[in-house]
């Protein structure tokens, strides 16, 4: 039996809420976790102001109701399954290390910023900023993945350096923008300065996209690696079609303007 | 003991602890897994005189395999960790890389892994791309028909080599049938290869040699030939050929298996005797008794 949080009272500001993770919730009783403090605004409040805390820990939350104003859920997570029945708030999964996240409808901006492991799938659509490193950080991603069903914003995998994005849908500008290495793949298309900055990593789309001038066309080939990652992504739940896994895709090379080791691979047949 | 007009000599197969790997080839086309496989697994008949033992353990449709395509399971045996890390680095370099359409991957699960793709990746001359998905690193080395992709780490486990069955016959075309039948329910079994050619070995050798520099030599005990005027014969009245079968398992239990289902097989017409080669149980960890086989007793 999971640990369950169902709202009771929306809040009229966002509330952040990084308590609400089975890291800090491990091992406690109903009314402890009730008393775990929040955010609201200026004010700090409790877990209880706002959910009825039913169930028991076994390293599973559910959350339940309008949650989209909650943000940071599952902060620094590095263990467990955090199950939300609905919408989330911004900064849902940041740096979270382990365990995995899944929201059924959409997430606000900033997906999973600076996480180093674990998984967070997204059912419906993301803001912008997944995947990303906070402005002024070096390194955004350095492991882990995300998985959004939907469409994606602006943005996605600023900086990461490893792990994995994976976006159902289109995306929005600056895909991949600075990445260091990673491997970010939209299945639908992608918006503009796909990679601007680049240092190395793989972005995919399987539709068109129009490449900067500072990457260079390499050629049609059929990527074997890409086949893993279809694969898995297929057994997580996503669209795939068969030609994609054994379809060629025309590489580029860039961004010139910075290692030029970074990689577009755009579907060609 | 017998079965049927075969008798099962009261012997034991003596084997010795070795270490396994197993990889995945894969290619577009399986005659192109299979090219690989061939190539990678050959002169890998004795650890002694090629520094490993290999052979393909089956071959494997697209559903089995991590990239979807046909492929082959491949086994490989040393006698430490570093000596099967050293074979893997030669031979998936020499042998697999080289192979149009080709990738490989790790396919045992071990407590210990060794570092292969990260060192073969160097051959990419700081053009290799290394990915990591679900947990399990790999590299993608540039080659001339796009890219050849290889595990970082190949799981390597305690494993058991020289399992044995010898089949001696009347002639020589009785044994080669039992062997073929023993040979072909061998292979049956999960977790073994037979590294000899054709699974059977008729240069059955013994430690040591009258000439200093041989580490082994002919067994005569064996040879139908000799059995006039050797000192001592284990070659029974009447046979004209032995045949042996090696077993190499990723655990004794699949070693026993197959030699149990091989014996049974090889009991045929013209089959005099099934029996097996030991050292007289001083030298290996692992005792098979033929007699037990028989009986069913599998560890």
């Amino acid at each position: 039996m999971s640990l369950k949080l169902t709202l009771k009272k929306k809040p009229t500001v966002p509330v952040e809420a990084e308590s609400i993770c089975p890291d800090k919730m491990e091992g406690l009783g109903l009314k402890d976790i009730a008393a775990l403090p929040v955010h609201h605004g200026n004010e700090t409040t409790t877990v209880g102001d706002f959910f009825k805390v039913t169930g028991k820990s076994n390293g599973e939350i559910r959350l339940e109701g309008d949650t989209s104003r909650f943000k940071m859920v599952g902060a620094a997570m590095s263990k467990g399954r955090i199950l939300i029945k609905g919408s989330i708030g911004q900064h849902v999964g940041v740096a979270m290390s382990g365990g995995e996240i899944v929201v059924t409808k959409n997430a606000d901006n900033w997906v999973g910023p600076e996480m180093s492991g674990g998984r967070i799938i997204v059912k419906g659509n993301a803001g912008h900023m997944v995947g990303c490193a906070y402005r002024g950080g070096q390194v955004g991603v350095t492991g882990g993945e995300i998985i959004v069903h939907g469409n994606a914003g602006n943005e996605i995998g600023n900086t990461m350096r490893d792990g994995l994005i994976a976006i159902g849908g289109n995306s929005g500008d600056f895909t991949g923008v600075g990445m260091l290495a990673g491997t970010v793949i939209v299945l639908g298309k992608m918006g503009q300065r796909n990679g601007a900055a680049m240092k190395r990593g793989t972005i995919v789309s399987m539709e068109d996209a129009e490449m900067l001038p500072t990457f260079t066309y390499a050629c049609s080939y059929r990527p074997n690696f890409l086949r893993l990652y279809l694969r898995h992504l297929h057994d997580l739940g996503l669209p795939i079609k068969d030609s994609w896994i054994g379809g060629s895709y025309h590489r580029w090379s860039g961004d010139s303007i910075e290692l030029n080791r970074g990689e577009a691979l755009i579907f060609d047949r | 003991m017998r079965i049927k007009s075969t008798e099962i000599v009261d012997t034991f197969a003596e084997a010795f602890e070795m270490w396994g790997t197993r990889m995945i080839i894969t290619a577009d086309a399986p005659e192109w897994a299979d090219a690989a496989a061939r190539s990678v697994t050959g002169f890998a008949t004795s650890v002694i005189g090629c520094k490993c033992e290999a052979g393909v353990e089956r071959v494997l449709s697209p559903d089995e395999t991590p990239d979807g395509r046909p492929g082959v399971s491949v086994l490989l045996f040393a006698f430490d960790p570093d000596g099967v890390a050293n074979r893997l680095v030669e031979r998936i370099g020499q042998c697999v890389m080289t192979c149009p359409t080709t990738a490989c991957f790790n396919g045992l699960e071990a407590k210990k892994n060794i570092v292969v793709g990260g060192k073969l990746r160097y051959f990419g001359d700081g053009y290799q791309i290394g990915k990591r998905l679900d947990g399990a690193r790999f590299w993608r080395i540039p080659v001339m028909d796009g890219e050849f992709v290889v595990a970082d780490r190949f799981g390597v486990q305690a494993a058991v080599g020289g399992g044995n069955i010898l089949i001696s016959g009347a002639s020589s075309a009785a044994c080669l049938s039992a062997a073929k039948a023993a040979t072909a329910a061998m292979r049956e079994v999960p977790g073994v290869i037979l590294p000899f050619p054709g699974g059977v070995v008729r240069s059955g050798s013994k430690v040591g040699s009258k000439y200093k520099e041989l580490p082994a030599s002919s067994n005569q005990a064996y040879c139908p030939t000799l059995r006039g005027f050797v000192p001592q014969t284990n070659v029974a009245k009447g046979v004209g050929c032995v045949l042996e079968i090696v077993i190499d398992g990723l655990d004794l239990k699949a070693v026993e298996e197959a030699m149990q289902r091989g014996l049974h097989a090889a009991v045929k017409p013209g089959i005099k005797q099934i029996s097996a080669g030991n050292y007289g149980g001083d030298l290996g960890k692992y005792h098979i008794g033929l007699h037990g086989l028989v009986g069913g007793k599998v560890a």
